[in-house]
């Protein structure tokens, strides 16, 4: 049997229900989520690995939105060439983003499609909330 | 809900012939939506949603006339003299400030001001489950609000009732445009958009280098005329000369106090780290004591704040306007946008009213049916119904204050004799407006006053304090 599964095998099955992992403000408005492990998740998955994704995430979004010398530079080029530079260059928020988007589809892969869940990467939902989507379990693929 | 077959209501039978029209060819050819197709606020689009714009522009005209007049005539009538009598610098200092000008504010208006989208209907019922624990039976829910700390100060986050999620801190829902809107300084009638995380320093960056423009341009306009008057035989026969230059100078006497103000006020509120919504809202000042106050979000450092409010790490938009709606939301997207389009242009019935009306419920019954994946979202759509229905009878209050003000600022609405219908239309956001009266406030006002006063410059930031 194969380790991990494509999703498409996965989708077929109904939607079960879907946890909201919410923002947490405690340290002012940058990007952060709870790392609380929601109680519908604990029959699915161990914590550990589900805190060790939520602690990356964080990780990834505290660096994109990180201030310091290299953010500076580039908001003062920008503003020189009258932010005609980023249309040729990306940002850096969204060099990372695209990462975190790499990111989540390996974890996808890896770790939460085995085991019936698919989380959705926050931007598609504004980056107010993780997604984590819980499918129903059959016995046609989805063993553990 | 397809209306594919046959038209059901009459309001809709006047857009029949686009709706009859396209249905056939919706159902041949599914052309990809994009995402802006179906955008839930009051928003314009442009080149295929690269450019965002509030649907209330009606002074950005005015502003971008202004600017462009005062500095063709100067460039025209003035330069001349003064590349002559001093030097040619000052043609290309006055080109180059008013390009800079031109660039921030197009910058500042077509740019997405950090927008959220709404809440997917699975994201508000799962909000609702959480927070529903009274279950009283009153017509009203209970105010919404979340507490928590931030850097060991309280903060209230309410809960937005047009957009069904609690609203991250900073961040307030603007009437005009109907969106909640981060880092929400304010709406700019005059740059025709709000102002928010994303567009701020593009508006701080309009204000300061129009302040050096009409400085620039009065200077030199006095210049002109004192030599002229040197040379020639006075200050009447200056003017007789060079009358563009009298036009200039009115222009740019008046503009030049509040926009020299207005940027002193706005680099207070960079170098301390505030919106113009908190200030304005005392939300950090001393008003529940010295101990409680005290703004959370600054560096208390004046080099640090400016530098990351102006010079910060851009944000990428939320709203993805250009992506590609799923093709299996495509159809019920194309209904809800078809009732879209109606709003979109402009209307000249008189039962525009009553379409606007239908027109909002049909959307909010839609956008929770196409977002919603989950059968649970459907039942939502009669609590929102209901949430509706019970607002108009405490609406009656809050229209004489705002909404006789809104009537007048919106281009699309025309007088509407029946106060009712459009007192149901403006009841849903009346949830989101009593929480959020600042903003709100902050919104409506002074367009009206300042018109009357040819001023370049945002006068609701100047006209509003009195009020408050």
């Amino acid at each position: 049997m194969a380790e991990t599964h494509s999703l498409q095998d996965l989708q077929q099955p109904a939607v079960s229900s879907k946890v909201f992992i919410q923002r947490d403000y405690s340290s002012g408005t940058i990007c952060k989520f709870q790392t609380k492990f929601p109680s519908e998740l604990e029959s699915r998955m161990d914590k550990q690995q589900f805190e060790e994704t939520m602690q990356t995430l964080n990780n990834l979004y505290a660096e994109a939105e990180k201030l310091g010398g290299k953010s500076y530079l580039e908001g003062c080029l920008a503003c020189l060439t009258a932010y005609t530079v980023f249309l040729c260059m990306e940002t850096h928020y969204e060099k990372v983003l695209k990462k975190i988007a790499r990111y989540i589809k390996d974890q996808n892969e890896k770790i939460y499609a085995p085991r019936g869940l698919l989380l959705t990467d926050p931007i598609e939902r504004g980056l107010r909330v993780v997604e984590i989507t819980i499918f129903e379990d059959r016995s046609i693929g989805s063993g553990r | 809900m397809k209306n594919c077959e046959y038209q059901q209501i009459d309001p809709r039978a006047l857009s029949a012939s686009p709706l009859s029209a396209q249905n056939p060819a919706e159902k041949k050819v599914q052309r990809p939506r994009r995402k802006w197709e179906a955008f839930p606020g009051k928003n314009r689009f442009f080149c295929d949603g690269r450019l965002i714009l509030a649907r209330q522009n009606g002074v950005l005209p005015l502003t971008l006339g202004l600017i462009v007049v005062t500095s063709g005539l100067f460039f025209a009538f003035d330069c001349p003299f003064l590349v002559q009598h001093l030097t040619v610098c000052i043609p290309m200092i006055g080109g180059v400030l008013f390009l800079f000008v031109v660039a921030s504010l197009l910058r500042t208006s077509f740019t997405d001001p950090g927008i959220l989208p709404r809440a997917t209907a699975d994201e508000a019922a799962d909000i609702e489950r959480q927070i529903d624990t009274s279950g009283s039976s009153t017509y009203r829910p209970p105010p919404r609000t979340k507490e928590i700390l931030i850097n060991q100060q309280v903060v209230k986050l309410k809960y937005c009732f047009t957009c069904k999620m609690f609203r991250p801190p900073r961040t307030s829902h603007c009437s005009l445009c109907d969106n909640c809107v981060e880092r929400f300084d304010h709406h700019c009638p005059w740059v025709g958009n709000c102002v928010g995380k994303r567009n701020y320093r593009y508006f701080y960056s309009f204000i300061i280098s129009l302040s050096f423009l009409t400085s620039f341009i009065f200077g030199c306009v006095i210049t002109h005329i004192t030599l002229r008057s040197q040379a020639g035989k006075g200050i009447v026969q200056a003017i007789q000369e060079s009358p563009a230059s009298v036009v200039e100078l009115v222009i740019c006497f008046f503009s030049i106090w509040s926009i020299l103000g207005l940027s002193g006020f706005h680099t207070y509120l960079v170098a301390s780290n505030l919106t113009t919504n908190e200030d304005i809202k005392g939300s950090w000042s001393g008003k529940r004591g010295a101990e409680e106050s005290g703004n959370p979000y600054t560096y208390s450092n004046i080099i640090t704040n400016c530098c990351v409010t102006l010079c910060g790490p851009m944000p990428p938009s939320l709203i993805d306007r250009r992506g590609f709606l799923p093709p299996d939301e495509a159809i019920p997207a194309a209904a809800a946008s078809e009732m879209e389009l109606p709003p979109f242009t402009p209307k000249s019935d008189a039962n525009m009213c009553t379409q606007s009306t239908k027109d909002v419920l049909e959307r909010m019954l839609h956008s929770s049916d196409f977002h919603g994946l989950c059968p649970s979202g459907n039942p939502k759509t009669s609590p929102l119904v209901q949430e509706v229905s019970s607002a108009p009878a405490t609406a009656e209050p809050y229209l004489s204050s705002g909404c006789s003000r809104q009537l007048a600022r919106q281009a699309v609405v025309d007088p509407c004799p029946l106060l009712s219908p459009v007192a149901f239309s403006k009841s849903n956001r009346r949830d989101s407006l009593h929480s959020i009266n600042p903003a709100f406030r902050l919104a409506s006002p002074s367009p009206t006053l300042s018109r009357s006063a040819l001023v370049l410059g945002d006068g609701p930031d100047i006209g509003f304090i009195p009020q408050h």
